[in-house]
């Protein structure tokens, strides 16, 4: 390549753009001769859209959004492929202090385990029902989200109809603390550093990281138009080399001084570099009185083949979108999900083969409950739920 | 059928005065039923209440995923909205992006019914920003202008020149550093005031 690239990229201030700001800020984006202007968005819609009509020529998306778009659901049809997965896991379902009491008292056991926090969750739907009390809701940042999607897959587990028996409301991530505060909603499930920003103004509890949800879910993608792909081989080859980079950048703890500091910058994320830390680190303040909880699996930006776009995992939230009503169930569909995911061109550019290391679950996702998942053949496991909107 | 005027409008926008000169455009267009819609607490809710044909919302504003969710087929959505896009025009979609405005309509609604209202968001957004952008130029001039000022007073006390005389000294300089006059000017203000 002789000539600069310059291209415009859209984001979102989460932690999960990580991979993409590091790699923008930190050079290595520039060492393969890419010029990026990185443009902060204040939500999806925009980012999809700008994508889509071409005003930015890559952006950080939510992986449900990229695959909705290549099958033209939610609005304009346009094929989007991810070559490169920005982040698995990374949120966290928090609740406030109220409702984290009311789902010990009814814990039948250990309320991290989502089993018996789902069961007593239902528990306390019922009651409210029976009193008449108006239903409980639940932030979330998308309809064609991560979040939408674990929250109803955690509480269709114990028989609660994520659309009849709690309200579902999307907020954008910056305006979820604010609503737990002023009592709209009672519980969200949102990417960091939301979560954290809560507990530490001691009005929530994190109940679940959503890793205790799905092992391994493709949160947000690099995502870039299929034309564009096409027409740019090198600026895409490049961009993928230089995520990479960063991605082994952000892992490796000795830089993490250096890479949260890179990220609370004002025109990136604009928040302390001590609550992105705890992101990275995995160890995350859970409740007002100080308890922490630590998991190597709450954000995975790079390791254990995260980066490497796994198919399997869009086979999983194409079943979602097909569970909960936002798309029929096909075979052609299931495909075109499939191919939104690009192991192909990582492997290309990275020498292939970064395959998930013994220990990660062998159907892709490691879901905490349901019938076996068989990314291939989702009706057989779609037909044992009872809860759903097909 | 419903006519165009009786198509109920609700705008979202963060900005009052740009929502106050979208709704005088609509009016003027003939559509009696505009409703502004401000802040963002409860935001479905009060939308549901006002129970609009068509949405318009700035794309600053970070609800516009909040009604990404009226697509959605659920209990609580009463009428499903739509974004207003046209699979074969991707034209009026960027110019609405570039505009920085978004339209939802009410499913099956008839696309060219609102076309218009889309066309005139468009250029009330448009012409909102370039009244923006001359009132930044307006207020720069303006401080430019008493940056200039200050500084001929300087030179005329300092070195007993005219006005006439102290500004050809700053436009001559300016000339020579290639510089712009009033960036000459502040810095003679600074070294008086170092000076002082």
């Amino acid at each position: 390549m002789t000539a600069r690239n310059k291209l415009r990229i859209g984001f979102i201030p989460l932690v999960d753009a990580a991979a993409l700001i590091v790699a923008v800020d930190r050079g290595f984006a520039a060492e393969k001769r890419l010029e990026v202007e990185l443009v902060r968005e204040v939500s999806w819609s925009n980012v999809r859209d700008k994508l889509n009509i071409g005003m930015f020529d890559a952006a950080h998306l939510l992986a449900p959004v990229a695959i909705a778009s290549s099958l033209g659901f939610g609005h304009v049809k346009v094929p989007i492929i991810a070559p490169f997965n920005l982040g698995l896991n990374g949120n966290a379902i928090t609740v406030t202090n109220a409702l984290q009491k009311a789902l010990q008292d009814k814990a039948e056991g250990d309320l991290a385990d989502p089993k018996v926090s789902a069961r007593a969750l239902a528990a306390i739907v019922a009651e409210r029902k029976r009193r008449g009390e108006p239903p409980l809701n639940f932030g979330m940042t998308f309809p064609f989200s991560t979040h939408n999607y674990q929250l109803r897959f955690w509480m269709a587990s114990a028989r609660i109809d994520p659309d009849e028996d709690v309200q579902m409301i999307v907020l954008p991530p910056p305006f979820m603390v604010e609503s737990i505060k002023s009592g709209h909603v009672d519980a969200f499930c949102v990417g960091a550093p939301w979560n954290s920003v809560a507990v530490d103004l001691g009005i929530a509890h994190i109940l679940h990281f959503v890793s205790e949800i799905l092992q391994r879910a493709a949160e947000k993608v690099l995502a870039v138009r299929a034309p564009w792909a096409k027409d740019n081989p090198d600026a895409l080859y490049a961009l993928v080399y230089a995520h990479a980079k960063a991605a082994a950048f952000i892992e490796d703890e000795r830089n993490r001084d250096e890479v949260c500091s890179i990220l609370s910058a004002p025109d990136r994320l604009n928040v302390a570099p001590e609550i992105i830390r705890r992101t990275l680190d995995g160890r995350l303040k859970v409740s007002p009185d100080g308890k922490y909880r630590e998991s190597d699996r709450y954000l995975m930006i790079g390791r254990r083949g995260a980066a490497r776009p796994d198919r399997a995992q869009a086979s999983w939230l194409y079943a979602q979108m097909v569970r909960w009503g936002q798309a029929p169930l096909s075979k052609e569909l299931l495909l075109s999900a499939r191919e939104t995911f690009r192991p192909d061109i990582y492997d290309e550019v990275l020498g292939g083969g970064d395959l998930p290391p013994e220990g990660e679950p062998k159907d892709g996702v490691g879901a905490f409950d349901g019938p076996e998942f068989d990314a291939l053949d989702l009706e057989k496991h779609l037909a044992p739920w009872k809860l759903h909107r097909r | 059928m419903q006519s165009e005027a009786s198509l109920k409008i609700a705008i979202v926008d963060d900005s009052a005065v740009r929502a106050a000169i979208l709704e005088e455009g609509l009016r003027e267009a003939g559509h009696r039923h505009v409703i502004r819609v401000e802040g963002t607490e409860n935001l479905l809710e009060r939308i549901y209440a006002i129970d609009p044909d068509v949405i318009l919302i700035d794309l600053e504003n970070p609800s516009r995923d909040v009604l990404e969710q009226m697509f959605r087929v659920s209990r609580a959505v009463k009428r499903p909205i739509a974004m207003f896009v046209d699979q074969s025009d991707s034209a009026s979609i960027a110019a609405a992006v570039d505009a920085g405005v978004s339209s939802y309509i009410v499913d099956g609604l008839k696309k060219d019914r609102i076309k218009h209202i889309l066309d005139i968001s468009i250029s009330r957004f448009n012409a909102f920003s370039r009244i923006s952008t001359e009132l930044e130029q307006t207020k720069s001039a303006l401080t430019e202008r008493k940056v200039i000022d200050r500084a001929k007073g300087i030179l005329m006390k300092r070195k007993g020149l005219s006005e006439d005389q102290a500004y050809a000294l700053l436009r001559t300089s300016a000339q020579n550093e290639k510089k712009k006059i009033a960036e000459i000017a502040q810095s003679i203000i600074t070294a008086a005031e170092l000076l002082k």
